[in-house]
């Protein structure tokens, strides 16, 4: 579904990500590891087409289209869709008024969805409010996945959807990700794929991953099985990853 | 106030600027306008008229109204009260109708405030009288339309507003200028006397040619537990507006709120202020600005002034700057002469956040419908106490003014 390759890219000037190489495959969902720094939200914001991160070389295809150069309207429409780790607020904007379209924008016509997927992030309270204002960290992360809900886009990203969520909370989180990960149905059948930074893991005992990725200074490093790069990061620490590269 | 001393006072401060706007040139502008006749009812004026007035929220065909009043150039083609507790004529009619609105003339603006004012009395041409009865209350609001056709006119009107004792008194006016008008001069002087326990809504919409000058002089005197709403709504170019309306909270928990939208394209330029003199326990104010420039010039204004204890006032302006050209200056005052008052100010001018429209490109907004969005929202006041309908009017007239020029 997703294809990176020789990635590098600059923010100002200042290269932040030098040649990142992976994919993510229809049914997947993969995780991304790595220190603060390490260039995991920076790459998921050129995915999504922020102008200020500037592809120097290096090209992303999704479904087979090369969208390099793509506005992030586009991509969205295309079916990237990206819950930010810390959004702003929208001021005057009220949620449903976006969530409406949202809905528009993929052809759906009834409204009362959205109804119904507020209720199920318990934010029914929340849509009449203008878009992240005064909401708390949780909410916020739960606001996120209901605009994701609305959009429903074929490749999720996840930034740290786990960080600042209480444990009642992470629990519908994890639920309603992996609902939009098809996860109930086998991975063939499933036409949707994820990504999903994560600082802690927390979320991998709600969200199984195939595959994870670990980002150390601007480039993937390794990959492998989730549960076992976790395994290793918690027991050594990146620096037991730039151990391991030696 | 008697003629005879108005015309004085206004005789001596005929050449007398106004303290704020551009100083304009009275004797560029004509006095000379042609009869446009009377109509017997308010759907038989001329098709252009209509839907000019339609604009600036005047429905011709009077659905949901009470009462309507229009005046085109110096001519009051209608004038009609359709509850009989509400008054609708025009100034000059009323003037000959009832000796005791001396006491009302020129009593809350001074004649002699400036030339503008001294015009609008030496060179008076109508306005409109509205009146709610003692108790009144009408489900719909009155409408008042002031209209300009000719090319360098000056219109000078004098309008007077009443609420007598317990009424309610909802009004929608709009000022408006024929499509091939390019140029003129609107002075209009509204005086609001709303009486104890009574409570007024004033919705203005203003939809000038784009060489316009415009000087509103407007003040209001609210007696105890009477409340005055007033909304303003500017969207359309005019070359240069300049108001500072005034209320006067004389009695006991008096409430005030005045809203702003203003919004200048290039060439236009907006100084609106408003003001209010805490004068009684208990009164509260309010002031909302929302000023958005796409290249114009805007002073947003606003001037608080506690004079006994335990009133409260709060001022607010947010403004926009959508283009490199646009200026949006902010000057809120807050002036509290004893102690035991609680007065604030906030405002904050800027652009959008780029961070903003991106999070709704993300979604899949263009990054025209997401700068839509957002100023569509900026735009959108919480206006308390108003009625849905006249909520309505005020959406209505932010969206047809935003399509044009933002969206």
């Amino acid at each position: 579904m997703l294809q990176v390759r020789g990635l590098t890219v600059s923010v100002a000037g200042r290269t932040i990500l030098g040649g990142v190489d992976f994919h993510v495959d229809r049914g997947e969902t993969v995780v991304l590891f790595g220190p603060n720094g390490s260039g995991k939200t920076s790459l998921l914001k050129t995915i999504i087409g922020h102008p200020d991160y500037r592809v120097e070389s290096g090209s992303i295809v999704f479904k087979g289209r090369d969208i390099t150069g793509l506005p992030t309207d586009e991509r969205a429409r295309l079916g990237i869709g990206i819950a930010f780790q810390r959004p702003p607020a929208v001021r005057g904007v009220r949620l449903k008024d976006l969530l409406q379209a949202c809905i528009e924008i993929r052809g759906e016509t009834d409204g009362e969805i959205i109804d119904e997927y507020a209720r199920r992030l318990n934010l029914e309270d929340f849509l009449r409010r203008e878009i992240n204002l005064g909401f708390s960290g949780g909410e916020i992360k739960r606001s996120e996945l209901l605009q994701l809900m609305a959009q429903a886009p074929d490749f999720i990203m996840l930034d740290e959807p786990d960080s600042g969520v209480d444990l009642v909370s992470i629990n519908l989180v994890g639920e309603v990700i992996n609902g939009m990960l098809q996860k109930n149905r086998r991975a063939v059948k499933r036409s949707r794929a994820g990504m999903i930074i994560t600082h802690a893991g927390y979320i991998l005992d709600y969200v199984n991953a195939d595959r994870a990725y670990v980002m150390l200074g601007g480039a993937i490093f390794c990959s492998g099985n989730p549960r076992d790069v976790l395994a290793d990061i918690r027991a050594k620490g990146y620096e037991g990853c730039v151990v391991c590269e030696r | 106030m008697r003629k005879i001393d108005a015309e004085k006072k206004a005789k001596a401060a005929a050449s007398r600027p106004s303290v704020f706007g551009p100083d304009i040139d009275l004797a560029a502008y004509s006095a000379e306008a042609e009869d446009h006749g009377s109509v017997r009812r308010l759907k038989e004026l001329p098709a252009e008229f209509k839907d000019r007035a339609a604009y600036v929220g005047i429905d011709a065909e009077e659905d949901c109204r009470a009462g309507s009043f229009f005046q085109a150039d110096h001519t009051v083609m209608f004038s009609e009260s359709r509850h009989k507790g509400l008054e609708v004529m025009s100034t000059v009619e009323a003037l000959a109708k009832y000796d005791w609105l001396e006491d009302y003339w020129w009593e809350a603006v001074g004649p002699d405030t400036d030339k503008y004012t001294a015009q609008a009395e030496l060179k008076q041409n109508s306005g409109y009288f509205l009146r709610a009865l003692p108790g009144a209350r009408a489900e719909f609001p009155l409408q008042a339309c002031l209209y300009m056709t000719r090319d360098g006119l000056a219109q000078n009107v004098h309008n007077i507003i009443i609420a007598e004792e317990g009424s309610e008194l909802h009004i929608i006016t709009g000022c408006a200028t024929a499509q091939r008008m390019r140029s003129g001069l609107h002075v209009g002087v509204s005086e609001f006397y709303v009486k104890k326990d009574a409570r007024v809504t004033f919705t203005m919409v203003h939809n000038w040619a784009e060489d316009m000058a415009v000087r509103p002089r407007a003040a209001a005197v609210v007696e105890e537990n009477g409340v005055f709403l007033s909304n303003y709504v500017c969207m359309k170019p005019v070359r240069t507006l300049q108001m500072y309306p005034t209320a006067y909270c004389m009695g006991e928990n008096s409430v005030v709120r005045f809203n702003n939208i203003l919004l200048a394209p290039p060439g236009s330029s907006m100084d609106v202020g408003s003001k209010a003199c805490l004068r009684a326990k208990g009164s509260r104010v309010e002031v909302v600005t929302r000023a958005i420039t796409s290249g114009g010039d805007i002073i947003a204004r606003g001037h608080l002034i506690g004079e006994v204890p335990e009133v409260k006032g709060h001022l607010e302006c947010r403004g926009l700057i959508l283009a490199e050209k646009g200026r949006i200056h902010a000057i809120p005052e807050l002036q509290g002469e004893v102690s035991g008052i609680d007065m604030s100010h906030e405002a904050a001018v800027g652009k959008i956040a780029e961070e903003e429209i991106r999070y709704l490109m993300a979604r899949g907004l263009s990054a025209d419908e997401a700068t839509a969005a957002i100023v569509r929202g900026f735009l959108d006041i919480e206006i308390k106490g108003l009625p849905e309908h006249l909520k309505a009017e005020i959406r209505r007239a932010v969206s047809l003014g935003g399509k044009d020029r933002l969206m």
